[in-house]
């Protein structure tokens, strides 16, 4: 059995499948697109419009590296605003063009430097929340690795919220959370298990829908039969989701967030 | 923390004891008659500070407000009534001594949680209005405090109301952990809808209002307002001079910055608040014939 702290370790593992590997290996023709016509590309998220099943969609992604040269390129899968405002730009031509949105969650957080913050960090996130709550396509979330604080969230306002296994989603790091709280950063294990962060935790309070399975000591990009059950699921998911009409689909997904913590 | 310091701290012990965030009804009567501004130090007496907004005579600092008196200096005489005035308390994390803390600090401070909300009138326009209280928990946006928010604005949809929200707040609150920060997409989808009703929502930022609020309805507003000298900002100052191993400048995210940088539309001192709401307010329509 393993403890909250282990799945962390797990989630923020080296080896651990990236983004861009769930893309090879569940999408067809994917077109990545750049930048969000205002100030630049942010490479911590890919995103672009790909078929799944033969049907297009638009898929939003946060990256992390594989290695340090291509986590600092990825600034490490933390989105500054300009990757909030591709994302949004991106799934707002989802909506032009009836395309179900796919977003992959992956970020320690959103970034926290001096830039974020004269381009607007929280209006980013606050846009992309007030959004993507409206936007009249499907939208499947899936927490892949680490869901960490308004960084996550800013891409997570799905019908459907999935997680990995060994994923966590959080209000912050439980080093953050340990500092904060107990004034001592080296308590993040307690804190990572009392935190309520595992995907199974998460389940029982409400935040998420389903759970994919992963092999022993985690998804990585060998593991084909991880890939192929995230895409059975997205096909099964966009299906029963294209049933709802446009009204019924966005009053399910306020409803959705409406009811926690009510 | 920043704010007003007790002069009688300073002759009796002979210590700084900095109250700015605490200047509410319940510790009006414990900090004595005069204050230190902590930005000119000027000594203040404080009648004359209350008198005057809770702003320094002498340079201009605005002070924290409770939410109690945010809404007496701007909401008529008489006019206020409180929605969901208290609510079940909820623990969803089960953080041990979290709703003792909230119990003890509620009797203490006399105040139920982090933000006040319910529908008055300003200059006899009806508004849905919801003030956050900094002197409970930093202001923290856990269950409570996105419940009645999200309450306000469906009241707000419902009667057809213009909504304002002033924010103070040092983000979503910790001890309910990922359930205050879905706060932020409850609160969010809530605005959303009230726009999509083409409604009209005044956000005012006062100081500070930081993290998970800022990040959502905080930074939604049709129309943006912030009080002079007011800290708004994502990151804590902290984190990031720990992120880029720098020291950031005192300006940084300042009402002023944020101007500068085109996030806010408007730095309004508070002895002008009420004034430019109602003109906001009236230019949309509000409290004329045709509405």
């Amino acid at each position: 059995m393993k403890s909250a702290w282990d799945k962390v370790c797990i989630a923020r593992n080296m080896e651990r499948a990236r983004a861009t590997d769930y893309i090879e290996n569940i999408f067809d023709g994917f077109i990545e697109l750049h930048g969000d016509r205002n100030f630049g590309d942010d490479k911590s998220i890919v995103a672009g419009i790909a078929l799944l099943d033969g049907d297009p969609v638009t898929v939003i992604a946060q990256q992390k590296g594989k290695n340090t040269s291509e986590n600092i390129e990825r600034n490490f899968g933390m989105t500054n605003p300009e990757g909030y405002r591709k994302a949004l730009r991106l799934m707002k031509q989802a909506e032009k063009f009836n395309r179900p949105i796919i977003t992959f969650i992956d970020t320690p957080g959103a970034y926290p430097g001096i830039g974020a913050e004269e381009r607007g960090q929280g209006e980013a996130i606050a846009r992309n929340i007030f959004e993507m709550s409206k936007l009249k396509v499907p939208i499947i979330s899936i927490v892949i690795g680490e869901g960490s604080s308004g960084g996550a969230l800013a891409l997570g306002i799905g019908d459907e919220i999935i997680m990995l296994e060994n994923a966590v989603y959080s209000i912050l790091s439980p080093e953050g959370f340990a500092t904060i709280l107990y004034k001592d950063a080296s308590r993040n294990v307690e804190a990572a298990e009392k935190m309520k962060m595992t995907a199974e935790d998460l389940k029982r309070l409400g935040v998420i829908d389903k759970i994919i399975k992963e092999p022993e000591g985690g998804v990585t990009e060998e593991s084909r039969e991880v890939f192929i059950n995230v895409k059975k699921v997205l096909i099964e998911d966009i299906t029963t989701l294209k049933k709802n009409d446009t009204e019924k689909l966005l009053s399910k997904r306020y409803d959705k967030f409406r009811k926690i913590g009510g | 923390m920043r704010g007003e310091i007790l002069i009688t701290d300073i002759i009796k012990k002979n210590k700084i004891e900095e109250v700015g965030a605490k200047n509410t009804e319940a510790s009006d009567k414990m900090i004595g008659k005069w204050l230190k501004c902590d930005s000119c130090k000027e000594i203040l007496y404080k009648a004359d500070v209350k008198e005057n907004y809770s702003i320094c005579m002498n340079c201009g600092r605005h002070f924290r407000l409770s939410a109690r008196r945010r809404i007496l200096q701007t909401i008529d005489d008489g006019t206020f009534t409180e929605l969901n005035e208290i609510m079940p308390d909820v623990n969803p994390l089960e953080f041990e001594g979290y709703l003792e803390k909230v119990n003890l600090l509620r009797e203490k401070i006399k105040i139920n949680e982090a933000v006040k909300t319910g529908i008055g009138e300003i200059n006899g326009i009806k508004v849905a209005i919801a003030a956050m209280d900094g002197n409970f928990l930093m202001g923290s946006m856990g269950s409570v405090v996105g419940e009645k928010i999200t309450l306000l604005i469906e009241e707000a949809i419902k009667e057809k109301l213009p909504l304002i929200i002033f924010s103070v707040s040092g983000g979503a609150r910790m001890q309910e952990g990922i359930i205050s920060l879905m706060q932020m997409a409850k609160t969010s989808a809530a605005i959303a809808k009230h726009s999509e009703a083409g409604l009209l929502y005044i956000s005012v930022l006062t100081d500070p209002t930081t993290g998970g609020v800022t990040a959502s309805f905080a930074s939604l507003g049709d129309i943006i307002l912030a009080e002079p000298g007011c800290t708004v900002g994502f990151a804590g100052k902290r984190v990031i001079e720990q992120t880029i191993k720098q020291t950031l400048p005192d300006d940084f995210q300042k009402a002023e910055f944020l101007l500068e940088h085109g996030f806010i539309d408007k730095i309004v001192d508070r002895r002008e608040m009420k004034s430019t709401l109602t003109n906001i307010l009236r230019l949309h329509g509000y409290g004329g014939e045709h509405k």
